[in-house]
């Protein structure tokens, strides 16, 4: 642990241990992440990318370890939960976005519901964020009637009504048609710009070179390898690190 | 001596059949409705995380579902009350209410509307919990995700895709429920059947009679039907893929 940061991290991982039944799904995870960092998560399909990030916000109970998110010790407590739930968005790979509400209503459910806005300060919030991921024209629409890009920007901007201090991405991108990958990328990177803090699990080698502070590298539930882009892709240190990398670039 | 056929006489008493009639479609609607909310709370207790609410569920839906109707419907009108007679002196005894009263005797209309809710409710919680497991675990999550609690996230995410998957199965279980309302008269509910029995018994024209029935019977059916579907096309009226 290094003592020279001035801030407490935004996130801190601590010996985080995951358990699925018998299955031990996270070994011994050390993370910090600093307010305004963007992480990339990368590593091979069930390396445990996707525990580690939905343990951050409760959706994966750990077993051993200690996380703590904006200053908030997760325990198995609601009010922990809550506040940690509250100052975290999520976007997942299949969007989830709510099939029988309008992509207005899918926004302002979590400001309505957890914030206790009133319909017109939801609704405006709303449409501000919308307006940011290029979309607000499809407000009154259904997620059906939505491309998979357009869906993802919808459930982006609902993650960002809740006014996040944290957003976590699960594969944003691998369940989208290859020319709707751009759109939602784009949309990241403009994110990052704007200084959010941000963990993103994704093999988009471009998006990880252009925006990542750090590129974490996991294979069987441990962080393997853990480098800034540009060492990460010119030097990686580890060889499970250059067979993964010479196998996604290979793909691209 | 041949029978003969006189619909004359049913014009005479279509007017004690017709509001016989609205005897069965209220038990339908109000039954129906009754079972609606059973089964709906029921599926929230069956897959709660309460052990006891859970074992519950499962013991109502299957005493149900192994029980005829008519049996259920005599145990609620006969049996019942003997026990809530007790219960009254019991709590007059403990001084919690100010004389013995038997909250379990009630009259046989609210009686039938309560076995058809109970006994509809219990194949409800089925076919509801059917269309639960259809949401996929990813709208629970995104809920979650976004600070939601649980039961809002069933509430205000889950119900509706939930009841849209199932609606089919769910308004035959209610015409099944329509048509059972026949069995009420058993415990003297006001409804077709045992009025149909009586005017019968008073004229002696079973053809006119028990015909004249089954197209009554038929036409409150396809009602129940109508109201359903429209309320579907109301409320699941969002686009899917
Ligand atoms: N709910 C679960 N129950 C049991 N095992 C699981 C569950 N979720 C994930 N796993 C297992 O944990 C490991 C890590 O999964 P995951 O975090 O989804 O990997 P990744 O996102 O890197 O592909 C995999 O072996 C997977 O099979
Ligand atoms: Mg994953």
């Amino acid at each position: 642990m290094t003592q020279t940061r001035q801030a407490a991290p935004m996130i801190l991982m601590e010996g985080v241990e995951k358990w699925y039944g018998q299955f031990k799904a996270l070994t011994d995870i050390n993370l910090e992440v600093n307010s305004g960092e963007k992480i990339v998560l990368c590593g091979p399909s069930g390396s445990g990318k996707s525990t580690l990030i939905r343990c951050i916000n409760h959706l994966e109970p750990i077993q051993k370890g200690r996380i703590v998110v904006d200053g908030v010790t997760l325990g198995h407590d609601t009010k922990s939960i809550d506040a940690v739930r509250r100052g975290a968005g999520m976007v997942f790979q299949q969007f989830n976005l709510f099939p029988h509400m309008t992509v207005l209503e899918n926004c302002t459910l979590s400001p309505l519901r957890t914030r206790g806005l009133k319909k017109d300060a939801a609704d405006a919030l709303a449409r501000k964020f919308l307006a940011r991921v290029q979309i607000l024209d499809q407000a009154e629409k259904y997620p059906a009637q939505l491309s998979g890009g357009q869906q993802q920007r919808v459930a982006i901007a609902r993650a960002l009504c809740m006014e996040p201090k944290v957003m976590l991405f699960d594969e944003p991108t691998s369940a989208l048609d290859p020319e709707m990958v751009k759109e939602v990328l784009d949309t990241m990177v403009e994110l990052a710009r704007d200084g959010m803090t941000m963990i993103v699990v994704t093999h988009e080698m471009g998006f990880a070179r252009q925006v990542a502070d750090r590129v974490i590298f996991m294979a069987s539930g441990q962080i393997v390898e853990e480098e800034p882009p540009e060492q990460f892709f010119q030097a990686p240190k580890h060889e499970r690190t250059r067979k993964f990398l010479g196998e996604i670039l290979r793909q691209h | 001596m041949a029978y003969k056929f006189d619909f004359g006489a049913i014009w005479e008493a279509m007017p004690q059949l017709l509001a016989a009639g609205l005897g069965t479609l209220g038990l339908a609607v109000a039954g129906s409705l009754l079972a609606i909310v059973i089964g709906i709370g029921g599926v929230v207790l069956r897959d709660s995380r309460l052990a006891p609410a859970r074992w519950l569920v499962m013991s109502f839906v299957e005493l149900i579902r192994n029980t005829p109707f008519l049996v259920q419907i005599y145990f609620i009108f006969f049996a019942l009350p003997l026990l809530g007679a007790q219960l009254g002196q019991l709590l007059a005894g403990l001084g919690l209410i100010a004389r013995p009263t038997n909250y379990l005797l009630i009259g046989p209309w609210p009686t039938a509307v309560i076995a058809l809710g109970l006994n509809g409710g219990a194949y409800a919680i089925e076919i509801i919990r059917g269309g639960v497991q259809a949401v996929p675990k990813g709208q629970w999550e995104a809920g979650a995700a976004l600070g939601l609690h649980r039961a809002t996230v069933f509430r205000l995410i889950v119900l509706k895709p939930a009841l849209r998957a199932i609606y089919p199965s769910l308004t035959s279980q209610f015409t099944l429920l329509t048509l059972t309302t026949s069995i009420a008269g058993a415990i003297a509910a006001y409804e077709l059947f045992s009025e149909a029995k009586f005017i019968d018994s008073q004229i002696y024209k079973p053809f006119e009679v028990y015909f004249t029935i089954t197209v009554f019977y038929f036409v409150i059916s396809w009602f129940m039907n109508q109201l359903f579907q429209a309320f579907a096309r109301r409320y699941f009226s969002y686009p899917t893929k």
